[in-house]
């Protein structure tokens, strides 16, 4: 056999296992999406948007589980995404080459692939424990507290893109450090920051674990803050493992909900990078 | 004349209030003298016991081969190094008298007062009006028209103004590399700078560009003392008044830049020119 056909051979074998590796990986998503899109699609009503989570046996909707879920993901995002940019930003701007940098970035790299069961029970130890109950306070530090690692590693990502010849430019034009780094750096990096904080949304929006030590849940609509708070990954988890039928095909519903809001999110971020990609 | 203008006639008692460039015992003034500089990248010395000075109102050019040192000069005259720990200088850079290495000088306010454009065109993620009104805002509290007025000098000044007059709200990412270097040397103007350094502020553009960008150096130096860094000899010998030739980060030789080009003193800097070498 000659090199050249031996080298066409191995090239054939190759491409052929890659593309069946792929197509085992999809596989498994297709019949994951498949699955949901079966067994929800039927539960996707106007009662699941406009009813309280039912007893067994009842009719009902989700209403109380969307809600929560939507007011602990706000707030945990409005706690962990100026916590995390500044962070990041003191790691990209102002920590380059010390010792203390390297020890913040190396815990944040540790708290970001950290099992959210641990935050739950973290939360549950400081907070749930001292405060006697469970609360969507807790519910929402939980989430925080996995929203800061993403957040801090992509913005330090994206400031880390930014050229240096950009920051030269503007001290050159004797600019203090700080509106250099507000008025050009983050000029250059805003789509890429946005991009993952999306991301860090879209993780939250799905996690049961640290709910579940933390803001537990709530069979009735409640907004105290204070007190235990529904949400949907943990009414998902409760009423799937049910026997009752009705409250399973209510699970269904939950999970596509949650599954057809991450993929926007998931698909927005990718939009918007690839569009700041474009305009570069 | 300018305010900054005005103000450094004022401070120039040893030179004559209008000097007239024919007669030869009327040397230029020297806006900064560097003297005795070491330069080191942590323990590496990059530049070895320079000392030259740079006139006012007239061009010096930085030549020699990559890897010289001339970069890392003009780099030490606005003290931008500081961005990056573990670059220091030593020795004395006296503008106006003085030493812009003593420590304690306030950096922001030294930047405002020596303007700087790089190799590469670097617009502000920005518009075209803001990139301008970004340096001149820092320090000046203007009304609208004010900053106006200042904008369209800016980028007149830079012979850009007709080409961008329409179009000032776009984003400076969408101009030609050419109108994009131009538009940095119009924002290094605008903030009213007294020295202006150029590092090789034309060797990412096509010749037309180089062209134009040159013109302007030759306008530019009837207000501004002026260094620029060109690896392009034709370039040095066009448009500048002194040149100074390096190598491995020593100064070889300072001169006017037609003796330079025409009777170099030392042997390196011929072969240099010439292109023997380099």
């Amino acid at each position: 056999m000659s090199i050249y056909t031996q080298r066409r051979v191995a090239n054939g074998l190759v491409m052929g296992l890659s593309v069946a590796a792929t197509a085992f990986g999809l596989l498994w998503l297709v019949l994951v999406l498949w699955t949901l899109l079966e067994n929800g699609f039927a539960a996707i009503t106007p009662a699941l948007f406009s009813q309280m989570t039912p007893p067994p046996g009842s009719a009902g909707g989700l209403l109380n589980a969307i809600f929560g879920s939507v007011v602990m993901t706000l707030i945990a995002t409005l706690v962990g995404t100026p916590t995390g940019i500044l962070a990041g930003t003191f790691l990209a701007e102002y920590s380059r080459g010390s010792r203390f940098g390297e020890v913040v970035r190396l815990i944040n790299d540790i708290l970001l692939s950290a099992p959210s069961i641990i935050v739950g029970l973290f939360v549950y130890e400081v907070m749930v424990v001292r405060m006697g109950h469970f609360s969507a306070w807790a519910g929402s530090m939980a989430l925080a507290i996995i929203v800061i690692p993403v957040v801090v590693r992509t913005t330090e990502d994206m400031l880390n893109l930014v050229p240096n010849a950009l920051r030269e430019a503007a001290a050159a034009l004797g600019s203090p450090k700080w509106k250099v780094i507000v008025m050009v750096s983050y000029r250059a990096a805003i789509q890429g920051m946005v991009t993952g904080v999306m991301l860090a949304v879209a993780r939250i929006a799905g996690e049961t674990a640290p709910l579940l030590f933390t803001a537990l849940n709530n069979q009735f609509w409640s907004t105290n803050l204070n007190a235990p708070m529904a949400n949907l990954p943990v009414v998902i988890f409760q009423f799937a493992m049910s026997p009752y039928a009705d409250w399973q095909v209510l699970a269904w519903g939950g999970a596509l909900l949650i599954t057809l809001t991450v993929l926007c999110l998931n698909i927005g971020a990718r939009a918007l990078a690839s569009w700041s990609a474009f305009k570069q | 004349m300018s305010p900054p203008q005005a103000a450094a006639r004022l401070a120039m008692p040893l030179a004559p209030s209008d000097p007239d460039v024919r007669d030869p015992e009327l040397l230029p003034r020297q806006k900064a003298v560097i003297r005795n500089v070491d330069f080191f990248y942590d323990s590496f010395r990059a530049l070895k016991n320079i000392s030259l000075p740079l006139h006012d109102k007239r061009v010096t050019a930085f030549i020699g081969p990559s890897g010289c040192g001339k970069s890392t000069l003009l780099r030490i005259l606005n003290r931008i190094y500081e961005l990056y720990p573990g670059q220091r200088a030593t020795g004395e850079v006296l503008v106006d008298g003085e030493n812009i290495l003593a420590p304690g000088r306030d950096l922001n306010l030294l930047r405002a007062k020596i303007g700087m454009v790089f190799q590469k065109p670097t617009p502000f993620p920005m518009s075209i009006y803001d990139n301008i009104a970004f340096g001149i805002r820092l320090y000046e509290r203007l009304t609208r028209s004010e900053l106006d007025d200042r904008i369209e000098a800016a980028l007149r000044r830079a012979a850009l103004w007709d080409e961008v007059k329409d179009k000032l709200r776009q984003s400076g990412l969408g101009l030609s590399g050419g109108q994009q270097q131009r538009l940095c040397i119009a924002r290094a103007v605008a903030v009213e700078p007294e020295i202006l350094l150029l590092d090789e502020p034309a060797s990412a553009l096509d010749p037309l560009s180089t062209q134009r960008i040159e013109e302007l150096i030759a306008e530019l130096k009837d207000d501004y003392c002026i260094a620029i860094v060109t690896h392009n000899m034709q370039q040095a010998a066009r448009s500048s008044d002194y040149t100074a030739f390096m190598y491995l980060g020593e100064l070889i030789e300072f001169d006017e830049t037609e003796r330079i080009f025409t009777h170099p003193k030392q042997k390196q800097t011929e072969d240099y020119i010439t292109g023997r070498f380099g």
